[in-house]
């Protein structure tokens, strides 16, 4: 974008529809997660293939009496562990996720389909825009598209020990947050919207491969609990990240832009 | 470099978010314009299924060996009172299936009537709103058949399924029944059969006996179980809660795709 009055001005480090659709997506996510689990809990199960094989779930939280009282258990696979208080068995009630976790807070399935499909749009719509403007943009092939020097593995043993060391480049995604931002944005994100899609009765008719990629519908179905999940995980990382490097400056800057980054990528501060 | 200012509106912003999602959300969810644009989702779901979904794409159907010998059975396992009990007791003998509303030829249909009507069977994959799926195989008048023979009235718009069961004993009058409708897209389809068999047998009363929709591309609350009276109608507005179902009436999608 030419600015006839100042030719050489400097871009900010993050681009404005970087910032929004970032902010918006952490809100949709939010509400997404919990809708989410709130549905989740309606069956607290989990199973591979097109049905349900309701004696041999691969996860499942239940509640059942221990004693004098009902206690919580989370089973995956062989394994079984106590979880009163957070899963299964949460403030005396039977419940997959606890009550802080879902939305509605209250048990309604309806409620949760409801939050978790109109922002299910919102994901979709905003999606969209990030893509076809990191696209347009040259964002993807400037910012993220690692280079051939950062992926030598000497660069990226150097990266790994500066992680490790809490010593963080500036102005430039390292190597290891591209891959990281990579594999969510082109990764995770698509998955949870295919694997959504794949518990639609209506898309699988429409489009049979919908379900047929991941194997049957309750397959689709783990499939989305489990990137959903790897999603949480990646946030945490994230904010753990920024919260090392830093979290003023990276927190103002993806909310005013920030500074421009140096003209040379890699150069440590 | 920090200015104060812009950090104590970071913390504030930061902590106004933080209790918004954890106190503030179950108020939000329930003011009902915030309910009513959370609704506008549904509209815009069926639109693009429609779009994308032919007509006359069928569901995918499954071989015997897919059948869930486990098949849940959801809802009303056994509606109450004599009349009902009374129907089991002779095996559906004096049940009859009452086609009317809007049109032309009002039907009334004994189970041997309805078997001697065009059929289908079908394998296919039930899908609970909670979540889990099982197979089963059902075999059915077409409904598209006998909606043709009763011949629907132009103004027709919505076909309803009034059934034997109170799922709500709690609720008033006819606001505690079970009941369904589907538009005449879904009404017309291939797969959509009023089922009286069930994996090769009469169909269980835990699964609706003796009749049972089926409605295939759907979510199984719209698969009305029990079903004693089919009613053509121009809006579903005045029936019961008037969303178009017993679930509907309880906040859940009318169109059931997703």
């Amino acid at each position: 974008m030419d600015d006839p009055i100042n030719p050489v001005r400097t871009r900010p480090r993050h681009s404005l529809l970087v910032r929004l659709t970032h902010w918006i997506n952490v809100l949709v996510l939010l509400v997404l997660l919990g809708s989410g689990l709130q549905i989740f809990n309606a069956h607290p199960a989990l199973y591979w293939g097109h049905a349900s094989t309701f004696a041999e779930p691969w996860v499942a939280m239940t509640a059942e009496p221990k004693g004098q009282r009902l206690a919580g258990y989370t089973q995956v696979g062989g394994l079984k562990v106590e979880t009163t208080g957070l899963l299964g068995l949460s403030d005396g009630q039977r419940r997959g996720f606890p009550a802080w976790a879902t939305l509605p807070g209250y048990r309604s399935l309806a409620e949760g389909r409801r939050w978790h499909f109109f922002f299910a749009w919102l994901f979709v719509f905003n999606g969209l825009a990030y893509l076809a403007w990191g696209l347009a943009s040259g964002h993807f092939r400037r910012d993220l598209a690692p280079r051939r020097a950062e992926l030598s593995p000497r660069h990226l043993w150097t990266e790994i020990r500066d992680h490790l060391a809490l010593r963080f480049p500036r102005g430039h995604y390292n190597t290891l947050q591209k891959a990281a931002y990579l594999a969510v944005i082109f990764g995770l994100l698509p998955l949870m919207v295919l694997s959504g899609l794949g518990m639609s009765p209506g898309v699988n008719a429409a489009w049979p491969w919908t379900f047929e990629l991941f194997g049957g519908r309750q397959s689709a179905r783990t499939v989305h609990f489990l990137s959903a999940m790897a999603i949480v995980a990646f946030v945490l990382v994230h904010i753990a990240m920024v919260l090392a490097s830093g979290p003023l400056r990276q927190l103002r800057a993806m909310i005013t832009g920030g500074e421009a980054p140096p003209p040379a990528p890699g150069a440590h501060p | 470099m920090t200015s104060i200012p812009r950090r104590g509106l970071l913390a504030g912003a930061g902590s106004a978010l933080l209790g918004l999602t954890l106190a503030g959300c179950d108020q939000i969810g329930r003011n009902p314009g915030v309910r009513a644009t959370l609704a506008r989702a549904e509209g815009l779901t069926m639109a693009a299924q429609r779009l994308i979904l032919p007509r006359t794409a069928l569901a995918r159907e499954f071989t015997p060996a897919d059948i869930s010998p486990d098949f849940r059975a959801n809802g009303s396992l056994r509606p109450a009172g004599t009349a009902y009990q009374n129907l089991v007791a002779n095996d559906f003998a004096d049940w009859r299936l009452e086609i009317g509303g809007l049109v032309e030829r009002p039907l009334s249909l004994g189970l041997a009537d309805l078997r001697a009507r065009p059929a289908r069977t079908q394998i296919t994959r039930h899908d609970c709103v909670e979540g889990w799926s099982s197979i089963g195989q059902w075999t059915g008048a077409r409904l598209s058949a006998l909606l043709e023979e009763a011949g629907l009235k132009p103004e027709a718009n919505y076909i309803v399924f009034h059934c034997a069961d109170r799922l709500d004993t709690f609720a008033e009058g006819d606001r505690g029944l079970y009941y369904e409708s589907i538009d005449l897209v879904d009404a017309f389809h291939e797969q959509t059969i009023l089922a009286y068999q069930m994996n090769g047998a009469d169909l269980p009363v835990k699964h609706g006996a003796p009749l049972r929709l089926r409605v295939e591309r759907q979510l199984g609350y719209k698969h009305a179980k029990y079903v004693m009276r089919i009613e053509a109608v121009e809006s579903f507005a005045h029936i019961a809660g008037g969303q178009g179902g017993f679930w509907e009436d309880r906040g859940y999608e009318w169109y059931a795709g997703i």
